[in-house]
């Protein structure tokens, strides 16, 4: 930015779901917060930097709930710095990184690491998350007061249930006081058995060992019990099937404190893609069934599906270059996301201010961070979209390390050109901006 | 002159019913000459063909190795129980050593479906699934017609029943690809616990019921029980099984007198078929193993290319 710490975006057009605006209309950045919105923004510029933003979209920074950063332990997979970068190509200003690395984040010590080389990276922020149980065993509970201290904002023993029930209910309790979600990975562990798809009719036809929606189905069911239970804040993630929306449309309608996120690929793909055996199309939960992904669509046009989240999960090669049965779950999803959705948007699936709401401002409230909104005063996090461009996704192309995208080859319309994250530019054009070219 | 272009047989699903039928008539000259004194014709002569197996079998890894001999192929046997990954190496590094050997075809055995695809995709050589998981088996079910339509003289038009555990069997999935492709009607049936959702889309009626399954039927398939596998959460005990849902005596006579009984075996003699049905008069049990050698060598032949510009008549006929 130049001096002054001025920047000016110039006849776009902002749509912030948190302020209501939807306008063509400059934006002004002064000191890495918005200042003025407006008429006059231009005018009070003075020797600021200008974004020519004529014919693009500006939008809050978009905030991940949900994102593998693999570090520490599987820097092959990811690590801080290269998930920052595809975060900032996605148009993300913040990412909240799952604590299933090795040593899985269950200490002040490794939070404290993670946070170090998201400084290094000096990219987009960085929300740890702590685990539930120490070591993710599903035990003992993890010291939440320390790794709160240390600077997690939410808890979740994603990847692994916490399959004991009195050990969920004591850690629920427990959350309420530090007052963060605990985000839950529902997957009743005896019900999906060895399974690696979706149960129905595309499994039966490939003979792959079948997941039942029943497995998450349950245990969301049991968490809905829970909150009743505990008044904890509870956040369901990675929604995948359709009785599950029924069973949070209802807790909802209680006013119960459960919120809930679904990825892009499960509002966007069905089990259908699995036909080839193609491994990037592995993920826990598994692709489900049309009328799933038609659900969780109308849930996430009606808010029951509070948030998108990616559930980026880059894997090597070496991970996924195998038998279907062996490889792992997980893709990425980082880059591609908001086109999906805006693809979504464009088939007429789900209005636009409420997608963008799923991207911004909902995962901000549901994470109690700064950010989410441009009102005068918010962080200049900010993602500037041309919402025309028609691209092709080619994975060797990711910042990401990796390349396990079922979306490969795709035609997507909708590309971030430039993410600015505290009134700084880091991405731009499709390139990154280090902190030395700012 | 055959149609046959294929560089692979990975499964019944995606073939076309002139084929299937190809690869029986194939088998039909190949047959013949298992009946000689001297069982064995040049085809394959020069030709290597790697027998992988990453599951225990004998009858199907026999029968191919058979059929390989009897079309002078020089055949290996790689065996490694377990997935190749618990031992340090991938699936795709064993196939690539295998296949910087130079063979020809490679035949496939393993518990994860889509594995032989995997290995289609990225070798040169011919790839045959000789059971991949619950997905296919393809061979098996060309056998098994084969087998029906020896001995009625066709497939289309006639009723045949699947019975047992549909859901882990890729018998029976080939075999419904197989069979509707040429025109029978399939009805699958099984404790409610073994029928997976989903079933009718490849081409079958459910029938849950035996009792109910077997006056329609001309033909009936009995599927092995894995005891071994089930771990009392399919059935409660073999005993049970046996009493409502084994093939007996009593059972059988529900059928037309003519019905035929086949099975892809081993059979468990007294659990999902009676002794004296497998013995009996109506079974074709040991008639599908025969035809199993007959079918192995007919999509060896195939696929080797070794019909290119000959018929299979032609190429039997020099022999040996």
């Amino acid at each position: 930015m130049s001096a002054g710490g001025r920047l000016l975006i110039r006849g776009g057009r902002v749509i912030d779901p948190a302020t209501g605006r939807d306008a063509v209309v400059d934006l002004l950045v002064v000191d890495r917060a918005v200042a003025m919105v407006g008429a006059g923004a231009a005018d009070a510029c003075g020797n600021a930097e200008v974004i020519d933003a004529a014919g693009l979209w500006v939008l809050p920074g978009l905030i991940d709930l949900h994102t593998h950063l693999r570090e520490p332990g599987y820097e092959y997979k990811e690590t801080v710095l290269t998930g920052c970068r595809a975060a900032a190509a996605g148009g993300f200003t913040a990412v909240s990184c799952m604590p299933n690395t090795d040593p899985p984040n269950d200490s002040a010590a490794v939070t404290r690491a993670i946070l170090r080389k998201a400084d290094e990276a000096d990219l987009v922020r960085v929300y740890p998350i702590g685990c539930i149980t120490a070591g993710q065993l599903g035990q003992r509970m993890a010291e939440f007061g320390d790794l709160v201290a240390a600077g997690c904002r939410a808890v979740s023993d994603d990847g692994r249930p916490v399959m004991n029930a009195g050990v969920m209910r004591r850690a629920l309790e427990y959350s309420r006081h530090f007052d963060i979600p605990v985000i839950s990975h529902c997957e009743d562990l005896q019900l999906a058995g060895d399974g690696v798809a979706h149960e129905g009719a595309v499994a039966t036809r490939l003979g792959l060992k079948p997941i039942p929606a029943a497995a998450e189905e349950a245990m969301v069911a049991r968490e809905v019990v829970l909150v009743c239970q505990t008044g904890a804040r509870v956040h369901i993630a990675h929604v995948s099937t359709r009785g599950s929306v029924a069973l949070l449309a209802a807790a909802k309608a209680e006013g119960l404190t459960i919120t809930a996120e679904a990825t892009p690929h499960h509002l966007t793909l069905t089990d259908e893609a699995i036909s080839g055996f193609d491994t990037s199309t592995k993920v826990n939960p598994p692709l489900r069934s049309e009328a799933d992904r038609a659900a969780l669509c109308r849930a996430l046009a009606e808010g029951i599906i509070d948030a998108v989240a990616t559930d980026h999960a880059p894997h090597g090669l070496a991970d996924k270059d195998l038998e279907f049965d062996a490889a792992a779950n997980g893709l990425v999803g980082l880059e591609t996301a908001l086109p999906l959705i805006l693809g979504l948007v464009a088939a007429g699936a789900c209005p636009l201010h409420r997608a963008i709401d799923a991207l911004t401002w909902s995962p901000a409230r549901i994470l109690g961070v700064p950010g989410g909104r441009l009102a005068v005063g918010d962080p200049a996090d900010i993602a500037i979209v041309d919402p025309n461009e028609e691209w092709t996704v080619d994975p060797e192309h990711f910042f990401t390390k990796g390349r396990n995208s079922p979306f490969r080859g795709w035609r997507l319309t909708g590309r971030v050109r430039a993410t600015v994250v505290g009134g700084r530019i880091v991405f731009r054009d499709g390139a990154i901006v280090a902190a030395a070219q700012r | 002159m055959s149609a046959w272009t294929r560089k692979d047989l990975l499964g019944i699903e995606g073939l076309e019913p002139a084929e299937i039928r190809e690869i029986l008539d194939t088998a039909q000259t190949m047959k013949e000459i298992s009946t000689r004194e001297i069982k064995k014709v040049p085809v394959l002569r020069g030709k290597t063909v790697v027998n992988l197996f990453f599951e225990a079998s004998t009858r199907t890894r026999v029968s191919f190795e058979i059929a390989e001999k009897r079309l002078s192929a020089d055949s290996v046997n790689v065996s490694t129980s377990g997935s190749s990954v618990s031992k340090g190496e991938t699936l795709l590094d064993t196939a690539r050593n295998l296949e910087a050997m130079r063979p020809d075809i490679i035949v496939v055995r393993h518990g994860s479906p889509g594995t032989p695809h995997l290995l289609a995709r990225r070798l040169a050589c011919s790839v045959i699934n000789a059971g991949d998981g619950a997905h296919e088996h393809p061979t098996q079910a060309l056998l098994d017609a084969f087998t029906i339509r020896e001995r009625l003289g066709r497939v289309a038009g006639l009723t045949v029943g699947i019975f047992g555990d549909i859901a882990h069997s890729r018998v029976a999935r080939s075999n419904i690809h197989a069979l509707s492709k040429l025109g029978a009607r399939v009805l699958v049936g099984g404790p409610p616990t073994m029928m997976p959702p989903g079933i009718e889309a490849l081409g079958a009626q459910i029938v849950p019921r035996l009792e109910e399954m077997l006056p329609q039927l001309d033909v009936l398939i009995v599927l092995r029980i894995q005891l071994e596998r089930q771990g009392g959460q399919l059935f409660p005990s073999a005993r049970e099984y046996a009493t409502l849902f084994g093939l007996g005596r009593e059972r059988l006579r529900l059928g037309r007198p003519e019905l035929l009984v086949m099975h892809p075996g081993p059979i468990n003699r007294g659990l999902e078929i009676a002794p004296e049905v497998a013995d009996g008069v109506s079974s074709l049990i040991l008639d599908q193993v025969t035809n199993g050698v007959a079918v192995r060598m007919a999509v060896l032949y195939l696929l080797s290319g070794a019909h290119r510009g000959a018929t299979a008549a032609d190429a039997v006929r020099g022999a040996a």
